[in-house]
Formats: structure tokens, sequence, C-alpha cells
């Protein structure tokens, strides 16, 4: 099972606290909870902004919309203005004189949430281009765990964490389904799919995405770790890699799915644990994980772009020819940007690409899907993220990519729906299964 | 007591106090807000070499945000190179630290720095023009905001007004200028120093330690600056 203990944790406890919240939103609990979030470093960042707008040019949901309210560092005036009433360097002396900034609202809380989440995807293209060097994408991330505690972030965001908790997967993905896909993959690849395997190297995980809607990426999988003989397992338990508590922004929630897959990494005593194709969940993993459960990992996370190339680097993965579309690469934020893995996927796109080609600011300043950070969980934000597409149609366009590759299933799923909504023909290929495809042919003998 | 001697006294160093003690409590009081140690396994530990790379890289823009901006991404090199120009190599401004400090540098020549002059009144009146209009930089802006540009613009015109045609001109072994108008330039000067600590002109501190810190964390998951 891939769901919680009979008997609640801590944790768990902790978690649906945070989603009770919605039921009585309180502007005072997001006060407080912004003032906490204000650590040294958030305060030197918020302190150094100079007003000069030009996170707004960086930031998608402004290029289309030209709403100033758009603007990256607008999101954050709520924090801005409870850490300035109660724990900025002259807010006594503010109080004092009888002129301390006015105590956040719920009304204006209620606006907020759709700055804060609807029009924000955690991108981190505006922390790129503040002259301030200002982490804005990672003090809204602190924004939105205020906004969480007190009952402002959006109903969908709550219902789908509620489920993640209940289920494990924040669409209700279980282990009967993927149970299913995996003997579909075994049958189609003629490979075993090992799972529960205690003392395998790789402990491999999965986004519900990837279990729902591209189920190929199991067997790709396999036939990449059969020719690189690699020993991995899949666990039944703590398989679900996204993680809805750091898209809405709440640590207990996040603390609490992520524990799910520590338990089955050290229950499996594995060496490391396969972030797949998700970018969130790469994030989630690799650098918030230790951070949320208050303890560094006994093994290694690694993602799969990361490995795929490592094993071509090292000839343990070898393909047979290539693919002749023009093919661009679509950077995941939280992969590529905030995660530091650049190179990597384009290396092993070029391995089975004939024809790889750039799209304009590709790489580090790339555009959003416009899905990312929990936006495309939330159904009240379909025509911003839609409206927000514009932006990546325009670099797709100007490189003129006949196919889209990416590493990130999310992506994925919105750059498809946003494709099929402006009527364009471009396939969207993953880049672990564009591997698997062109993957040198061995002698069919199963073996995991 | 006349204004000069006022202006060079006591204002100044009351003005000097402020400065000093409110930007060390601004400091200080960030500092003391603490941050937890980041547990997850680093890409890079060079954490000084990334505090320096941030500080430095955001000096010029990425290519990718240099076209189709705001007219401040450039108006801002404008009136920084300018007034630095101005501040730091004018003659009587270095004659005027020295008396205090004791310390002295090499002056620009003095044609340039009255060059400096266009630069950094164009630059701030543009960017002053953008903030009025823009409708981001309108929405973004407080009195703060006004306020700052008022104390920086004013030294600018007052020190013009100082070394204009129709008072003595300063001379090389830093004779005195005619006195009301050097008084009021350094009393627009003192409101600067006495306004720096407390609003956004602050950054001209905070802003190494917040290209500093956001410099450490992404060069930590070797992420890009
Ligand atoms: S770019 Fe940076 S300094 Fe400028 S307004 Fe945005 S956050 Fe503030
Ligand atoms: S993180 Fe991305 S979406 Fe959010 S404000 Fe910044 S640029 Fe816009």
């Amino acid at each position: 099972m891939n769901t919680p203990a009979t008997v609640p944790t801590a944790l768990e406890k902790r978690a649906r606290a945070v989603l009770a919240s919605a039921a009585a939103p309180d502007a005072r609990v997001a006060a407080q909870e912004f003032v906490a979030q204000v650590s040294r470093d958030a305060a030197f960042q918020l302190e150094a902004c100079v007003r000069c707008g030009q996170c707004a040019d960086a930031c998608h949901f402004y290029l289309v919309t030209r709403d100033p309210r758009y603007t990256p560092v607008y999101k954050l005036r709520p924090m801005l203005r409870a850490y300035q009433r109660e724990r900025a360097p002259f807010a006594a002396v503010k109080g004092w004189l009888g002129l301390p900034p006015a105590e956040v609202t719920a009304a204006e809380l209620a606006e907020w949430s759709e700055l804060v989440y609807d029009g924000c995807n955690l991108c981190g293209r505006c922390t790129l281009a503040c002259p301030m060097g200002i982490d804005i994408a990672g003090l809204v991330r602190r924004a939105r765990e205020g906004m969480s505690a007190a009952g402002f972030a959006p109903a969908d965001l709550y219902k789908a964490a509620e489920r993640a908790l209940d289920s494990g997967s924040p669409i209700g993905v279980g282990w009967p389904t993927l149970k299913r896909q995996i003997e579909i993959q075994e049958q189609e690849t003629g490979l075993d799919i090992p799972v529960d395997v205690e003392g395998a190297d790789y402990l491999v995980i999965l986004s519900s995405i990837e279990i729902a809607a591209f189920p190929e990426t199991i067997g790709a999988l396999a036939r990449i770790f059969r020719q690189a003989k690699l020993s991995w397992t899949l666990p039944s338990a703590g398989f679900e890699a996204t993680n809805i508590g750091v898209q809405i922004g709440s640590r207990d929630v996040a603390a609490a799915l992520l524990a799910r897959i520590v338990d089955a990494a050290e229950r499996l005593k594995v060496k490391y644990v396969i972030s797949p194709e998700c970018g969130h969940a790469y994030s989630a993993l690799r650098w918030e994980g230790p951070n949320l459960l208050g303890r560094p990992y006994p093994f290694k996370v690694v993602h799969i772009v990361e490995l795929l190339d490592q094993l071509a680097r090292e000839g343990r993965l070898r393909t047979r020819g290539k693919d002749g579309r023009r093919l661009a690469f679509h950077d995941p934020c939280q992969l590529v940007r905030r995660g530091g893995i650049t190179a990597a996927p384009r290396r092993v796109m070029r391995g089975v690409s004939e024809r790889p080609v750039d799209m304009p600011s590709s790489g580090e300043a790339n555009f959003c899907c416009g899905g990312g950070g929990g936006v495309s969980a939330i159904r009240r934000a379909e025509k911003l993220r839609f409206a927000a597409f514009e932006c990546k149609k325009q670099q797709v366009e100007t490189a003129g990519a006949e196919a889209l590759v990416t590493a990130c299933a999310n992506c994925r799923n919105v750059l498809e729906d946003a494709i099929d909504d402006y009527h364009m023909a471009l396939p969207v290929l993953g880049l672990t299964e564009l591997v698997a495809q062109y993957l040198e042919p061995v002698a069919a003998k199963a073996s995991p | 007591m006349d204004l000069l001697e006022f202006a060079r006294g006591p204002a100044l160093w009351f003005s000097l106090f402020v400065l000093v003690a409110g930007s060390a409590w601004r400091l200080i009081a960030i500092f003391r807000l603490g941050t937890k140690a980041d547990l997850a396994e680093p890409r890079s530990t060079r954490r000084l070499a990334g505090a320096l790379r941030g500080i430095f890289v955001r000096m010029i823009p990425r290519k990718e945000f240099r076209r189709g901006g705001k007219l401040g991404v450039y108006a801002g090199y404008f009136y920084h190179l300018g007034l630095a120009a101005i501040v730091f190599g004018y003659l009587p401004h270095i004659l005027f630290v020295e008396r205090l400090t004791g310390l002295a540098w090499p002056p620009l020549p003095e044609t340039l720095v009255y060059l400096a002059v266009g630069p950094a009144i164009i630059g701030l009146l543009m960017v002053l023009m953008e903030r009025l209009t823009d409708p981001v930089l309108h929405l973004l802006s407080g009195l703060d905001d006004y306020f700052s540009w008022f104390v920086v613009f004013l030294p600018l015109l007052t020190g013009m007004a100082a070394v204009s045609g129709s008072y003595p001109q300063p001379t090389l072994n830093g004779a005195p200028l005619y006195p009301l108008p050097l008084a009021i330039h350094l009393l627009s000067v003192e409101l600067l120093f006495l306004w720096l600590p407390f609003g956004k002109l602050a950054h001209a501190f905070l802003v190494f330690m917040s290209r500093g810190v956001t410099g450490v964390a992404l060069a930590r998951k070797g992420a890009a600056l």
C-alpha cells in the first residue's frame, strides 16, 4: 500500500491540521506564519528590493497579461507587510511612533491567493532576473506556507493534498493501479519488473501522472536498466514521487508525504533513490526533503536524467539510430533553472536526436510550461495557464521545433493540454522513453 | 554659529552617527533572525565562491533579460556610475573626506566629473518618469521610493548650484566656496545620510547581502546564478 499507516504519525496529524484550516481561514495565522518564514536570508532579500520592476519582465504571467499585479515581487506584498509590521529592524520604532504598516486582512489574502498560487509556477525566472539577487520564487514558496496554514490556498490544492494523504497520490493512483501497469509493462517488454527487492542498489519511484498517463515509462526503465545491468526495485508502498505539500506550500504535508518514500528506501536498504521525470518531485526529494525531515538521508538522490547521462558516458547505455525530427528540449524549471541539471538532458537527447534545436533563451532562462508549482492542479487557473503558454509557443515557433522532449511528466501533460488548446500539432516526448526507443537491441532474454 | 559651521560641525557629525548606527542596527537586526543549516547534500560546498559569483554576476543582466524591459535597466548604470564619478572623483569631495578621515586618493579630471553630471541627472530623471508612468513601477512604488529619489537628486542640484558660475569657483587647495550654497549642499547630503539606513537606499549595502545569500543557496544546488 502507498497509504499511511493505520495509526497516523505525528507528521500526518500535523499535515491534516493544515488541511483543516481551509474550513476557517484566519488572516492572523497567516501573518504569524509569514513572519516565522522570514529567516535571516529571506529578510536580506525582502529588504533589498529597490522596486525596479525588472522581475515583471521575466514572468510569463505578467508578459502575457500585462497586468502589473502579476509582478513577481508584488506577490509577496502581504508577507512583506506582516514582516515589516512585526519583525523588521525598525518595526518596534514604527510601532512606538504609531506608524506601523497595516495588518494583513482576510480580504487581501483571498485576493492574493490568486496571485501566489494561480499566478506563480515557482519557476524562478524572476529570481534569475532580479538585479538585487532576490530569490523571489523561494520567497513565494515561503509565502505559501502562510497562505496554506491559514486556509487561503486554493480549494483544489487542499483536496489534492487530502487525497495524497489518504491514498498516497494527489490524483488517487494507488498500488492496485501501479500493480496493473507493472503487469502490462512486463507483458509488453518481456522483462520482470522487480518490486520490493531488499538490498537493490536503486529504488525507482514514479509520479502519478507517469503511472496513469505514461506507463510506458516503467517499461522503458526496465529495458534501460537491463542493458545497464543495474540492480533496482520499485516499492509497493512509498512509490509516489510527487509532493503536493511543496506545491500548496505546507512543510507539514510535504514532510508527511516525503516520509513515505524515505521509509521505503530505508526499509529496502537501497543506496540510491531515483527521482523520476518530474521537476517538483525532484526539488521536494533532493533539496527540501532532508530539511523537512530534519535529518540527512542514508541514501543518495539521483535524477533519472543524471543517471541516464552517467550510464551513457560510462558506455553502459548504448543506443542505435536517431530521431530525425527537429527536437527541442523543454527545460523543466525545477530540474534545470532551480535544480542545476542543465547539460545532462541535452547530452542525453543529442545521443538519440539527429537534429536537436534550441529554443530562444533555452536552458536556465527557459519559460515554464505554465503548470508548475501546483498551477496545473488548480482548475480556476486553467485560462491563465493557457494564456501563459503563449511565451512557450513563441519559443517553439522561433526554433521551428517539430517535437518537444522533456523530462517532467507534469510539463508533458501541461504542454499537451495547451498545445491542444492552441490547435497546434506538436508531439511531446518523455526523454527516458525516447532513449528506450533507440536502445541497442539485446538478445531477448528476460532478466531483471 | 553660522549655517556653514553648523553644516560642517554638529549636523555633519549627527548625520554620520545616524548613518552608521542606523545601518548597523538594520544589519544586526537581520543577522539576529538566524537561519537553519541546510541538510540537503550540496552539489558545491564553495560558499564564498557562490556568494562572490552572486554579487558580481548580477552587475550585468543576463542576455535574455536585456531587451524589451524597463528603461531603468540602462538608466540605472547612468546614474550609479555618474554619481560614483562625482562623489568619489571630484577633488573637493576628496579633500573633504581627507579633512575628516585623513584618507585621500587621486581625483578624476575635472572635465570628466562635470561630464558625469549629465548622465547622472538624465538617468535619475528617466527613472523618475518611468516610476510615475509605468504601471508596474507605479504599483510597486511608495513614499520611500519617491523620497529616496528626492534625497539623491537634491545633493546633485545643490552641488551644481554651489559650483555654478554665479559663485567663486573651488580651487585646487580646497579654498572654501561661497558659504551659503556650500552649507545648503552639505545639509542636503546630510539629509541623504539621515535617510539612507531606513529606506530603500540601504540597498547600498543590502545588495551585497541579498545577492550573496542567493548566490550561496543557488551555487549549493549547482543552479543558475
Ligand atoms: S527585480 Fe528585484 S529589486 Fe527589482 S522590483 Fe523585482 S524583486 Fe525588487
Ligand atoms: S517564479 Fe516564475 S511564475 Fe512565479 S513570479 Fe517568478 S517568474 Fe513568475
